[in-house]
């Protein structure tokens, strides 16, 4: 089994969950509580990756990562990192393509949460973050841990998008779903059932464990 | 007399509704107000404006020196930075926090002991002992409200709102409760403004109504002069109670109350409080007339009296009694074109005994506004 692949993966999944953990709550926050008319834009872009093909969101990105790309210069200039063919590079496209699968369960959460508990406790004088510290989040953590877990899960298993933008860099870029990929093309088929067997069992796991977080419903 | 609260302001709704207020609180005997109306007449618009929760489009509110809202001056203080109590209609405890999490939720105090000495203190006054552990799922609806209550009190607030105070308890709970609530709100000594679109929880809670329809406030004043003097007859509709006197409760029998008002005494369904000083309240339509007067006096309530006025009022008359105390009536014109009433004939008025609310009175509120 290709383990610097598996190994990759992990690394991947886990900064992808933790950086759609904090930006994602404030924009999902956001997105259930604003009552500003045009919020059906951003729902749009947030949605985006369900059903664009990954090839395309993939593609974009490459060229926006390049030395004439926006986000190329960007990173060039700010941190000298170059974003194709690296890791940061398909961490990058890995949190935009992973940003519904964030977004869409923190703001339901949030959005089936009363209401006049929030305002309960700014008329109790308790700051807004305070607040949401003390209030919002332990009543909506169901959903945002059945969020977190769906974000995990669904890197894991990416493929497109990483293969467009990082290609197939052992210890670099290679994820496992690129290396079963890259296995089957050498026609090894032993070492690419066994990584497959094992995606298999994780996503089922983590599936079922989502399920029973979501029956455990939203705020209590 | 000072002035605590000056509001006065515009908010409008983009389905064309739109709330025009102009109200003042003052510092005087008088220091629990309900806002009385109709659902969607603005009552609510006004209190959560009062919090902070929501701001007007134009105009000023002002609370002693501070100014929580001016548009002209782009000033709107958040909730937070207002000092207040709100309590929620359906009370909007913390489901996840115990009874003293809920109560101590608020309280900045420096130490802890400091706060726990406070909520220590709210948990005796509201008769919350022994319940320190529960979640709120596991209350009451009368012990919730306490909580609510206690949790809103524990910070000290300078102005109290309360939206709906006892809407969301049974009919029951609800009567029992008017009259714990009343005493609370007595003792505390702070400005109190409630929502209601209940006659009797208006009556029963304040000390001064503001009928508010149509987003404006319609009549502002005693519960007295709200109730029994409306300035129209619309406002009329809306109060619909067209006599409210005092009166003292002399003796109890069977669960049939009997109450002294004026030179006359009336038997009534007793109140569940154990109180002396009530309101009598009675609705025109449940004072019926019989002609002549009926031989003994007073008899399970057919009272003697004699016609002081009579008013047209559409369909209806509204005939003015005099009985001992002032009473209203309220007749269809063929009923009082049969009985050939007029002016100064002396006539037989019946109640039936339920038709008589009463309503524990606040300490003196009546007597104290209405000398005379």
């Amino acid at each position: 089994m290709d383990w610097a692949a598996i190994w990759l993966t992990m690394k991947l999944a886990s900064a992808t969950t933790l950086i759609l953990f904090v930006a994602g709550l404030p924009l999902a926050y956001w997105l259930a509580m604003s009552r500003w008319p045009g919020r059906f834009v951003i729902e749009a872009v947030v949605a985006l990756p369900l059903v664009l093909p990954p090839t395309v969101l993939g593609y974009y990105l490459l060229v926006t990562m390049g030395p004439y790309g926006v986000l190329g210069q960007i990173s060039t200039s700010l941190f000298g990192v170059r974003l194709p063919f690296t890791f940061a590079g398909i961490l990058v496209g890995s949190v935009l393509f992973n940003l519904p699968f964030a977004v869409r369960p923190f703001a339901a959460a949030f959005a089936a949460m009363d209401r006049q508990l929030i305002e309960a406790s700014w008329c109790l004088g308790v700051s807004r973050f305070e607040t949401f510290r003390r209030v919002t989040l332990p009543l909506c953590w169901p959903g945002i841990l059945a969020g977190l877990i769906l974000t995990f899960a669904h890197t894991v298993g990416e493929f497109g998008v990483v293969l467009m933008i990082g290609g197939n860099l052992e210890g670099k870029t290679r994820t496992a779903s690129v290396s079963i990929y890259d296995s089957v093309q050498a026609l090894d088929y032993q070492t690419a059932g066994q990584t497959a067997l094992l995606l298999l069992v994780f996503s089922f796991t983590v599936l079922c464990l989502a399920q029973w977080l979501g029956r455990r419903g939203g705020p209590v | 007399m000072t002035t605590d609260l000056v509001s006065r302001f515009v908010k409008r709704y983009v389905a064309g509704a739109t709330i025009d207020i102009d109200f003042r609180q003052s510092t005087d005997s008088s220091n629990v107000t309900a806002l009385f109306g109709p659902s969607g007449c603005g009552k609510t618009t006004l209190l959560r404006c009062l919090a902070g929760l929501i701001h007007p489009d134009e105009g000023v509110i002002q609370f002693r020196d501070q100014t929580w809202f001016a548009a002209d001056r782009n000033i709107a203080l958040s909730p937070q930075q207002r000092d207040i109590g709100f309590l929620f209609q359906e009370y909007a405890l913390f489901p996840h926090l115990t009874v003293t999490e809920n109560i101590g939720y608020g309280v900045h105090d420096h130490t802890s002991a400091q706060r726990q000495h406070r909520v220590a203190q709210m948990l005796e006054l509201f008769d919350l002992k022994g319940l320190e552990l529960r979640h709120p799922r596991q209350l009451s609806g009368g012990q919730q409200q306490r909580v609510a209550l206690a949790r809103t009190l524990a910070r000290r607030p300078k102005l109290l709102l309360l939206d709906e105070p006892l809407s969301a308890l049974d009919t029951l709970l609800r009567e029992q409760l008017r009259g714990e609530l009343r005493a609370v709100l007595a003792e505390l000594g702070t400005p109190v403004i409630l929502v209601t679109h209940d006659r009797v929880e208006a009556i029963a809670l304040a000390d001064r109504v503001a009928v508010i329809d149509a987003g404006s406030i319609q009549q502002i004043g005693s519960v007295q002069d709200v109730f029994t003097r409306p300035k129209n007859a619309a406002l009329a509709r809306l109060v619909g109670m067209e006599t409210i006197v005092s009166g003292e409760i002399v003796d109890v029998l069977d669960g049939l109350a009997t109450v002294r008002v004026g030179t006359t005494s009336l038997l009534a369904v007793a109140p569940l409080t154990a109180v002396r000083q009530v309101h009598v309240c009675i609705k025109g339509e449940d004072v019926a007339l019989q002609k002549g007067s009926s031989g003994s006096s007073s008899v399970r309530n057919h009272l003697n009296a004699t016609i002081r006025s009579l008013t047209q009022e559409g369909p209806l008359v509204r005939v003015g009694l005099d009985c001992g105390f002032e009473l209203t009536s309220l007749i269809t014109r063929p009923a009082s074109e049969e009985l050939q009433l007029k002016v100064g004939d002396p006539i037989t008025a019946m109640l039936k005994a339920p038709a008589i609310h009463l309503v524990p009175a606040a300490a003196g509120s009546l007597s104290a506004s209405h000398p005379g």
